[in-house]
Formats: C-alpha cells, sequence, structure tokens
C-alpha cells in the first residue's frame, strides 16, 4: 500500500488565485481539458464554473435547492439530486470524471456512492475531510468531545455529516472494492498539499483533507 | 347559481397579474362579448397570420390532413440575419400568442410580461421571440371555433382531434416558412411545457435550448380525471347543443365556467387559497344562508369562469384539454423516456414548484432522470412557492432568476452576438 501515494503531484496548485479553493483547483488539475464531468454535491457550483473555464464540460448534482438555485442562475447544469438515490440513474461510463468533493463523509452509503461515481464515471476524483488529522485527535484525546475545525464547524447533533473516515480507511475501502488509486494528495489546514514521499502515517495524521484520483481496477469483480 | 359575466367589473386584473391582490367587491357586469365577436377573432385574428393552403396540408395524428389552415402568431423583436436568435413561446392550455401585447378581446396585459420584455430573461431587444396560438385554439390558428372553408360553416365537434405533436408540427411548419432553421429557445409552462418536449423530441436537431416550467412528460391519471370533468359541465350546459352552439349564436356559458372553475382550483394549492382568503365573508359580516357567493374564495372562482367564458371558445377547450390528456412520449418510444431523448444535444433547463400539485415534482425529476439518462445537459430546479401551478405565470423571483440564468449561459454557447449580458461569466 504505502507505494501507491507517491505519485506526480500538479505544480500550479501552489500558486493559486486566492478566488478558488485549494482543494477545487487541485482536482480541477487533474481534469484534462475537454473532459465530460460530473461533480456530485456540487454546492453553489464554484468548482464546476473553474472547470467550465477550462474548457471542461461540467454537470452537477445538489441536495440542497438553494444551491441548485444559485447553481442553474449562475447558468451551470446542475439538477436538484441525492448522491444516494440519483446515481442510480445515470448510465454506466457517462462521464469522463465523476467528482465527488467534501461530500462522501455527508453519504448514507459512502462505499455505494464509491462504487457509483466508478461505474458512471471512467474515473473517480473524491476528496474528503480526513478524520484522522492531529487536531480531530487531538480535541477527542484531551478535550474528550467530538472534534470540530475551521472547515467543519457544525456540532456533532446538527451536521450533515455522517460517515467520517480517514485516510487510512479511505485507502482500506478502495482495496476492499477493487478500487485503484492513480493519485492521492493530503492538503493541510490551508488547502496546500503535503510533502510527497511521506509515509501513509504522516498523512493520516497531518492532512486535513485527502484528495483521490481513482479508476477502475479492472473488471475482475 | 352561478351565472357567468355578472360579478367582477371590466379591466381588473386576473388572479395571475395581481398575485390575488384583489377579492373586494361584486359588481354586475352585462358587456360580455357576443359569440359573433369570439367566432371573429378565430377567423380574422387581431394578430399575424400564417396561411398554409390546400398543397401544405397539416398531417394529423389521428390520420387527416388539415388542409387549408392557418396559424395566428405574434412576434416580438427583431431577426438577426443569419436567423439564429428566434425564440419560440408555447402556451399553456388557456393561453393564446398573445404573450407580449395587450390582448384584443379583455383588454389585458399579455400573460407572460414576467419574463419577456426588454431587460427580461426572454429579452426583446436581443431575440425575435415567437408566440402563436396552437392548431385547435380560438385565438386565430384553425380550430374548432373557426369557419370551415368546404362548408362555410363553423368546424365544431367535426373539426378533427389535434395532439400536441400536431400542435407542434404546426409551429414547426410556420418556423419553416418564417426562414428559420434552429430556434435558440423553446420555452412553456404546463400545455407549453409539453409542446417544448415535443419539440426536443420530434426536431431535436432544431432546438438549440429548452426551458420547460411546470409540466411532465405524461399527463397523468388524476389530470385526465380533471380534464374530463370539465368536459362532462360544458357537454352538460344545454347550450353546447351537441358542440352546433354556434348557429344559434350562443356559448356554453354556464358549463364553461364551471369547467374553469375547477380547472382554476387545481392551478393553485390549499396554502395559496387559505392565505388569500380564508374563510373571510365576501361584502358582507354573517352569511346570508343561501347559494350567494358568502366566501371571498367563491367569488373569486366565480370571477374566474366568467371572466373566462368571454374570451374562450368551450369546444376548443375541449380540444385542447383532449390533446393534454393524450400526451405520453414514452408511450410513443417503446415506453421508455429516455429513448426519446437519445443522443441529444438540446441544453435543457427543467423548473417545477413546490406547491404544484397538478404537475408535481416528481414529473419534472422523472424527466430529468432520463435526460441524464441520454447524458443530455440539463438543469433542474425547484422552485419554493406556495402559489401551486400558476407560479410560472407569476412574479417568482428565484423562478425568473433560473430562467436569466439559463438563458444566458445558453446565448453564449451559442455565441449569439451582442453577449454584453449581465451576471457573472
Amino acid at each position: 500500500m504505502a507505494d501507491q501515494h507517491v505519485l506526480p503531484l500538479p505544480r500550479t496548485t501552489t500558486q493559486a488565485p486566492e478566488t478558488h479553493r485549494g482543494d477545487h483547483l487541485l482536482v480541477a488539475d487533474m481534469v484534462p481539458r475537454g473532459s465530460k464531468v460530473l461533480d456530485v454535491g456540487c454546492g453553489e457550483g464554484d468548482l464546476l464554473r473553474l472547470l467550465e473555464t477550462r474548457g471542461i464540460d461540467g454537470r452537477g448534482i445538489e441536495l440542497s435547492r438553494e444551491g441548485v438555485n444559485a447553481c442553474v442562475a449562475r447558468g451551470l447544469a446542475v439538477v436538484q439530486g441525492d448522491a444516494d438515490t440519483d446515481l442510480i440513474n445515470y448510465p454506466d461510463d457517462a462521464f469522463d470524471y465523476v467528482i465527488l468533493s467534501q461530500t462522501l463523509q455527508a453519504t448514507r452509503q459512502p462505499r455505494v456512492v464509491l462504487e457509483n461515481l466508478l461505474r458512471i464515471g471512467r474515473r473517480a476524483i473524491v476528496s474528503f475531510p480526513n478524520f484522522g488529522f492531529w487536531k480531530m485527535r487531538l480535541q477527542l484525546l484531551v478535550g474528550g468531545h467530538m472534534p470540530r475545525t475551521e472547515n467543519l464547524p457544525a456540532t456533532w447533533y446538527d451536521t450533515p455529516n455522517i460517515h467520517f473516515c480517514t485516510i487510512k480507511d479511505f485507502v482500506q475501502l478502495c482495496d476492499e472494492i477493487n478500487v485503484k488509486m492513480e493519485r492521492a494528495v493530503a492538503l493541510d489546514l490551508h488547502g496546500r498539499p503535503l510533502r510527497l514521499n511521506a509515509p501513509w502515517w504522516f498523512w493520516n495524521m497531518f492532512g486535513e483533507q485527502g484528495v483521490f484520483l481513482l479508476s477502475r481496477a479492472g473488471r475482475t469483480k | 347559481m352561478f351565472r357567468p359575466g355578472f360579478l367582477w367589473p371590466k379591466g381588473r386584473k386576473t388572479s395571475e397579474e395581481a398575485g390575488f391582490e384583489m377579492v373586494t367587491i361584486q359588481v354586475l357586469k352585462t358587456d360580455t362579448p357576443q359569440p359573433g365577436e369570439r367566432a371573429n377573432e378565430a377567423d380574422n385574428p387581431t394578430s399575424q397570420v400564417m396561411r398554409f393552403g390546400p398543397d401544405q396540408p397539416l398531417r394529423l395524428d389521428c390520420g387527416v390532413d388539415l388542409a387549408p389552415f392557418q396559424i395566428a402568431y405574434q412576434a416580438y423583436g427583431t431577426l438577426n440575419a443569419d436567423k439564429s436568435n428566434a425564440i419560440l413561446i408555447c402556451h399553456a392550455l388557456t393561453g393564446d400568442q398573445h404573450a407580449f401585447n395587450d390582448h384584443p378581446v379583455t383588454g389585458k396585459k399579455g400573460w407572460w410580461l414576467t419574463l419577456i420584455g426588454p431587460g427580461k430573461p426572454i429579452d426583446t431587444d436581443r431575440y425575435y421571440v415567437i408566440c402563436a396560438n396552437v392548431i385547435g385554439g380560438c385565438m386565430g390558428s384553425t380550430g374548432p371555433a373557426s369557419t370551415n372553408p368546404a362548408t362555410g360553416k363553423i368546424w365544431g365537434l367535426d373539426f378533427p382531434i389535434v395532439t400536441i405533436p400536431d400542435m407542434v408540427r404546426a409551429q414547426a411548419m410556420l418556423i419553416d416558412r418564417l426562414g428559420i432553421d434552429t430556434l435558440f429557445a423553446v420555452v412553456g409552462g404546463s400545455m407549453g411545457g409539453m409542446q417544448v418536449l415535443q419539440w426536443t423530441v420530434a426536431y431535436p436537431q432544431r432546438v438549440f435550448s429548452a426551458l420547460a416550467i411546470a409540466c411532465a412528460p405524461k399527463h397523468s391519471a388524476q389530470n385526465i380525471a380533471f380534464h374530463e370533468l370539465g368536459r362532462q359541465a360544458v357537454m352538460a350546459d344545454p347550450d353546447w347543443r351537441g358542440g352546433r352552439y354556434y348557429e344559434d349564436g350562443a356559448h356554453p356559458h354556464r358549463g364553461l365556467g364551471v369547467a374553469r372553475m375547477a380547472a382554476h382550483i387545481t392551478y393553485l394549492s390549499d396554502a395559496a387559497l387559505h392565505r388569500k382568503f380564508g374563510r373571510r365573508m365576501q361584502d358582507r359580516e354573517l352569511p346570508t344562508f343561501s347559494f350567494d357567493a358568502d366566501f371571498q374564495v367563491e367569488s373569486y372562482l366565480r370571477y374566474q369562469g366568467s371572466s373566462f367564458v368571454e374570451r374562450f371558445d368551450a369546444n376548443s377547450y375541449l380540444y385542447l384539454t383532449r390533446a393534454m390528456d393524450y400526451f405520453d412520449i414514452a408511450a410513443d418510444h417503446n415506453g421508455v423516456l429516455a429513448e426519446a431523448f437519445r443522443d441529444i444535444k438540446t441544453r435543457f433547463c427543467v423548473v417545477s414548484f413546490t406547491s404544484d400539485w397538478l404537475f408535481p415534482t416528481s414529473e419534472s425529476r422523472a424527466i430529468v432522470h432520463a435526460l441524464n439518462a441520454s447524458s443530455a445537459r440539463v438543469s433542474f430546479a425547484e422552485i419554493e412557492t406556495d402559489r401551486g401551478h400558476d407560479a410560472f405565470l407569476l412574479d417568482v423571483p428565484e423562478f425568473i432568476d433560473i430562467a436569466r440564468g439559463f438563458m444566458t449561459s445558453a446565448n453564449i454557447a451559442r455565441g449569439l452576438a451582442g453577449t454584453s449580458l449581465a451576471g457573472p461569466r
């Protein structure tokens, strides 16, 4: 497993214009121009906008009505829908890339969602907050309460995030469902990529979020 | 007993325009237009007319070739040199071509001023906006209220049954005649939305973008039931006379008025009726212990009924409701809706309203799922409002914003000249 994360990092992410989130730029850099992309849980469409400026044909699904309406009013092709229930309506290989950005932890069935992503898209890009991040661990260990961070400020009783995982957990799930990790990047609290050659435990400890480029490991299963 | 034409002063706003800001008084009104006026509008409408001769029949789904026939339409704005900026507006069941101009019979303002006009999402400064009366209608396109040239008499029930695809086929002939190959957009709500969908299915290469609002890929059993109720109300009126009322200068006002009242309830929502009327009394403190319109909601409905019969032909109402009943896109594609949209390149925007129980969000979602399965480019938004099905005709800012965003992005994608549009890019 340890060799899987030593993958080339996109160069442009470090000089990000402040208008775009670090993880968005990282994700956008993984998608070649001319691709057809589905952004699952696209929020108000910031990533889709970024992709469009790069000549990428982007579509979106968003659960919240406010998010959808904002997207459509911005001229984006977004439909109101639920990652847990609506991905089944998409045919196989409908997209080149399917993106699940900061949404996996809010789905009811992350594993099913992940499988659907790689059915609909030839590749998937998944980013999620790392619950193994040292600040999280510290809050639980020392504070004795459920962790809250700048990026995840909700309290335990009103958070939409119901399936937290660590980078390590996610890597394990990918192995289980026979998903190939083409690239893996851990980002720090400011959305900057951590250094490359660190071991997994380092990423799992100091990565505030993980970003993974996934593909099907073949049709063996 | 409900008698038409005795309740509301002429020139008052409709509920659509006023968003219900009325319901105060009850006034006698006797100036109901004569049937002759209505018939005249059917043959010689106050709008442009495109006539198709015996050599250009409209092939109807029922097997009849309709010829000659005519289509009455309005056009706003200017067609650009390469004829790429045309938008077709499809009207709803009781609408007509007068979307952006005052109505020739009622004098009321155009029915879609919220969406059409300079600076509006359907910008008449930028686009050439066409709105045609549907075939089977009574405002100048050939329908049951028109004169049958073969007999010199009004068609009545001799007019062949028309369908939504027939309406669209006729519109395509009009567009051909106008020299337009591809429509920049086809836009419509309710029955108009059905026509939008039919356009994309029948002529996918001729529709660059499609805005389908508060509609469905098929007419539901409940909706067919409501339509049957309306038709039976018309036919039960002794003045209907088997559909031959024209000859005697009669019109089944009562039947059509009741049909409209029943239908109008389906266009609203329980919440909106409660908010606007509640159980409030109409110009009185106490019940009269009679069948007068004691309640404001009764008075309002009676007004809706009576104002409708002024401008609409009863037989046309029968034909158009029937056309909606027969609508079922999937049925024509092996029962699979997605098949209808296979490989479609049109940009779609589908909009529904939370309180619309006539064309609920689930119907729009079915369209969206089918479009997704076809990998079509589709936006879908459900607008939160308590104003029911009629919301698409009203000033609902969230809806207007969405229409604007969709039209703007389509404009940019189309590369139309003068795209210095408002909005971020």
